[in-house]
């Protein structure tokens, strides 16, 4: 365990206390009453786990690609499943935007959830609880138990608390993501079959052959493909925006999302290195159709919600292809992008409740010249558009720099196809900030029809500033945030190395291709 | 000492049997019952860890029939606690009604202990009579359907021992014996060169698939269930399923754990099971109906752990035996108090439940949860145990189809969430709860996601059992 594991020095056990903190949050929660207490409760709990998890940060170790803070005991010993914990470059980060969203969705929250706000707020730390242990669980069967039960309290979010069409919505993600998580569920137990151990980063150090390599991989591409989601499998996810509470659009882009992106980084590469580096071709151009696709459709949407949703499709669609380039930049800056699309579309997710809550509508047309009544909330929704087309000195333009350097460096063509994304998302973006701020305004809007669109109140500012703080840390200097993945990044590139002996002769026949078709398209550049 | 559990279950069937001829109120004979069979509970953990034969070591007590025994006689608490009023069963026949479920349950409990083939079938004729009884007893209502359902249940019970005695009869021509230790020597290098010991076999078992309720012999359920009371539909769907399993256990270990044309049979068994089972209940209506689909669908699932033949296959056969006890037990004590005239429910009658009883609701979730195996309930672990031993034997194929299964399977598991979740405008009536009431929906869920996240201390108790056995 030694040569994984550093275990945690700290005082408390950090990561056992930041599941159990807002699970046992959240069975509190059912003996409070009032729903002023609740509230207060529910901020309570997700504040103090949020302080709890800052010495993630602090006290990170950059040097090392071990598992960092780790906690191990015997959990089920007849087959062999531990209680094993622990964090590296790849996760901490997320963990720490967990903890870090979570008050925010509670903020959110205060005025836009009418009724149950017992279960709304007990629900949401069950969330909390959930997702925090897929991304600290170093076991493969715990996490697919926290995987697994982060779908009920989602489920419920959506259904009881949605919109008119939460019915549909709702039992379509259940049953996408479930559905893709059975043939994870399979490959675990395989990989336990064939290596006697459910521990990840022994995992890691087994060789399996082509073939076998080849079904892992896919069993959980499948998994996960779903969770980011990658075009074609992307459909569940405007449903459920759309029809989620403010909370739970919030959560779902934030967070839920970047679980797929995790476990291809967590599975993925460093168990099945030569599978993906075989299949790489067809992920990058999967990746590629989600980045056009997802832009193309937000751009004819009219409704606020959707069209971030499809941009949600866009953006992974990057982080999927920062991945799979397989390069250092490629997957540094899809990390990064990760965290950039956790703040900025929760941000506008956020955005988009409050001005439901004043209009009761996201229609672009019912929600247009906004800028001279509310000039606090526009500020904040352009920079969030901004920052969501990657306009630079914005958080976004870091990542998705960062990968298009990376596919350019390695695939012209891609990185061509990826700047198509790039452009539209600058489209459907400043198509949507020129609506809702200005429109055909003329500076004489008749104020007395919308008196109900006052400003932004402290709180709400409160927490769009929050957010606000790290567009601009992680646009002007985000060597910090680099800092922390470099050791674990180039560990997984070596785990990738060193994997890539068992490809079988020919494999580099759709890797031509991509090559080929940029060599050719140079040529026909070349003849004009 | 032994024998004890059985004893109390004798005495307690003698004392209802009194009772019966007297007149004694509703409230007074379930506290009668829940005494007596809480003692039998007692019995049954006191006497686990004793060995020992009778009746010319036709009758074995050894660790693997005592921890059935505490499955059962728990059980069988749990039957009558939930059973709380008899609101289904005609008031006249409410003795009546304890008698004839002791006397089953009995049969049950012997048959865990049972090792000789005709103790086994007296057994299984015990707890089937009985049963045969008791699904008429429902309340005369506007429905007649409790008889067609009793009728069924006796044509098909009784088919179904006969097809097993004639197996019985091929294995005892071809071993000239009937105890299971002899026939455990001989089978195993019979069973792959005559065609017809493998007859035999699959035929002895027939009358255990059919109280499992396994394809071929999974007709009756969806009938019975349907037309039974409530309260005996709990009793029904559960307990007779743990003894099958017993015996199940300890007749596919007498063909050795070769995987040949044995196992090929089961498999098939399982697989069409599983798929009949789950594509059936997807389009039910009524809730005892879409549980009896399910459960035809477990016992698929539950093969594939049994036909193993290993350690693991016959640990996670047990530990999924106990949990499907639970959350099934739990679906139905929903079911039970959502119809106080004993009707049978639908999903129009779950509609707005999260509203008048959040607990009712949050029990129908978890125990809904649980069966469709999403962590962290009991019903997760189980088919990670089931799908670990079979991948350990190789199977790849059929937990895949397995597991393809559990994905059909989460649609109606969901639409029942989905009814006691969906908001309603009009006011309904909330359900009032008693505490006792509310302590049992507790202890369910509870239990349920305990059970699920520690496996480990019921696993040690059932490594001893299966240790008895191999």
């Amino acid at each position: 365990m030694e040569q994984y594991l550093i275990y945690n020095t700290l005082s408390y056990p950090i990561l056992t206390v930041l599941v159990c903190v807002p699970l046992f949050g959240a069975i509190i929660t059912l003996a409070i009453r009032g729903d002023r207490n609740l509230k207060i409760w529910g901020m309570l709990v997700t504040l103090v786990t949020a302080v709890l998890s800052l010495p993630l940060y602090t006290s990170f170790d950059l040097t090392t690609a071990k598992y960092q803070f780790a906690e191990f005991s015997d959990w089920i010993p007849f087959v062999n499943i531990d209680y094993v914990l622990g964090v590296d470059g790849i996760s901490v980060l997320l963990v720490l935007l967990t903890t870090l969203v979570m008050p925010l969705c509670i903020l959110c929250s205060w005025t836009y959830i009418k009724d149950r706000f017992k279960e709304f707020i007990c629900v949401l730390l069950l969330m909390e609880a959930s997702m925090i242990g897929v991304f600290i669980s170093l076991n493969t069967v715990l996490f697919f138990i926290f995987w697994e039960a982060m779908l009920v309290p989602m489920y419920l979010l959506i259904a009881v608390w949605g919109g008119p069409r939460k019915d549909y919505a709702s039992i379509k993600f259940f049953l996408y993501t479930l559905i893709g998580s059975i043939f994870l569920f399979v490959a675990i137990i395989a990989l336990y079959v064939t290596t006697g151990t459910f521990f990840i980063p022994e995992l890691m150090t087994h060789h399996y052959s082509f073939s076998y390599q080849m079904w892992i991989f896919w069993a959980f591409t499948l998994a996960f493909a779903i969770k980011v989601p990658m075009w074609p499998l992307h459909t569940w996810l405007p449903a459920a925006h759309v029809e989620a509470p403010t909370a739970g659009s919030v959560i779902l882009a934030s967070i839920l999302l970047k679980m797929g992106g995790y476990g291809f980084l967590r599975f993925c590469l460093p168990m099945a290195p030569g599978a993906t580096v075989y299949c790489m071709p067809y992920l990058i151009a999967l990746s590629i159709i989600s980045i056009v696709f997802g832009g193309y459709l937000a751009l004819g949407q009219s409704d606020v919600k959707r069209l971030i949703a499809y941009s949600s499709v866009g953006h992974m669609g990057f982080v999927t292809l920062g991945i799979f380039l397989l390069n250092d930049a490629g997957i540094k800056g899809a990390i990064l992008q990760m965290i950039n699309h956790g703040i900025t579309t929760g941000a506008l997710f956020i955005c988009v409740g409050i001005i439901y809550e004043r209009t009761h509508s996201r229609e672009i047309s019912d929600n247009s010249a906004l800028g001279m009544m509310m000039p606090i909330y526009v500020s904040f929704l352009v920079v969030f558009s901004l920052s969501s087309l990657a306009f630079p000195g914005t958080n976004s333009f870091v990542g998705e720099f960062l990968v298009l350097m990376a596919s350019f460096s390695k695939y012209k063509i891609v990185g061509g196809f990826a700047v198509i994304g790039a452009i539209l998302a600058a489209a459907y973006m400043l198509r949507l900030v020129q609506k809702m701020v200005w429109a055909d305004s003329d500076g004489h809007v008749h104020h007395g029809e919308k008196s109900h669109l006052i400003d932004l109140n402290f709180r709400e500012t409160a927490t769009l500033a929050f957010l606000t703080i790290f567009v601009f840390w992680i646009g002007f200097h985000p060597a910090p945030f680099l800092k922390v993945m470099d050791a674990s990044t180039t560990h997984l590139l070596q785990q990738l190395e060193s994997g890539m002996n068992v490809l079988p002769a020919g494999h580099g026949d759709p890797h031509a291709i991509l090559n080929g078709v940029g060599e050719s398209i140079k040529h026909l550049l070349a003849l004009k | 000492m032994l024998y004890l559990p059985e004893l109390t279950l004798l005495f307690m069937a003698l004392v209802f049997f009194f009772v019966s001829l007297g007149n004694l109120k509703e409230s007074r004979l379930r506290s009668l019952g829940l005494l007596l069979s809480a003692i039998a509970v007692i019995a049954s953990v006191y006497s686990y860890g004793l060995n020992g034969s009778l009746f010319f070591d036709a009758y074995r007590v050894d660790a693997f029939s005592q921890i059935f025994k505490v499955i059962i006689t728990f059980g069988l608490f749990i039957v009558i606690y939930l059973g709380e009023g008899l609101y289904g069963i005609d008031d006249t026949l409410r003795p009546e009604y304890y008698l004839f479920l002791t006397i089953s349950a009995f049969g049950l409990v012997s048959m865990s202990s049972a090792v000789e083939l005709i103790t086994i079938i007296i057994c299984l004729e015990i707890s089937s009579f009985a049963l045969f009884i008791i699904i008429p007893f429902r309340k005369k209502g506007a429905y007649r359907e409790q008889m067609e359902a009793g009728i069924k249940y006796a044509l098909f019970g009784v088919a179904a021992s006969g097809i097993t005695l004639y197996g019985m009869s091929y294995i005892f021509g071809m071993t000239h014996t009937t105890y299971l230790a002899d026939l455990m020597k001989i089978i195993p290098g019979v069973i792959l060169k005559k065609p017809l010991m493998l007859i035999g076999l699959v035929m002895l078992l027939s009358g255990f698939f059919y109280k499992l309720a396994l394809f071929p012999m999974h007709f009756w359920a969806p009938d019975v269930y349907e037309g039974a009371a409530n309260e005996t539909s709990s009793f029904v769907a559960t307990l007779p399923k743990v003894a099958a399993v017993a015996l199940l256990i300890r007749l596919i270990t007498l063909a050795g754990a070769e995987v040949g044309q044995f196992t090929w049979v089961m498999m098939i068994f399982a697989v069409l099971s599983m798929t009949f089972g789950n594509l059936s209940a997807l389009v039910q209506t009524d809730l005892k109906r879409l549980l009896a689909y399910s459960s035809i669908a477990h016992a698929g699932y539950l093969m594939i752990g049994l036909l193993c033949a290993s350690e693991l296959g016959y640990l996670s056969g047990i530990y999924y035996i106990a949990g499907y006890l639970f959350m099934n037990l739990a679906c139905f004590f929903v079911i039970y108090h959502l119809a106080p005239q004993g009707e049978n429910i639908s999903f129009d009658g779950l509609t707005g439940l999260y509203k008048r009883s959040p607990l009712m609701a949050l029990t129908l979730a978890v125990s809904a949860f649980g069966m469709a195996g999403i962590p962290p309930t009991i019903g997760f672990t189980g088919k990670l145990f089931i799908f670990t031993a079979a991948i350990k034997k190789d199977m790849y194929a059929l937990v895949i189809l397995a597991v393809i299964n559990t994905g059909i399977a989460i649609f109606y598991y969901l639409k029942m969430v989905r009814a006691a979740y969906t908001s309603v405008d009009e006011q309904l009536s909330p359900l009032n709860l008693r505490v006792s009431t509310s302590v049992l929906g507790i202890f369910f869920i509870v239990i349920i996601i305990l059970l699920g996240i520690f496996p480990q201390g019921f696993i040690d108790f059932a490594k001893e059992a299966v240790a008895a056995v191999l």
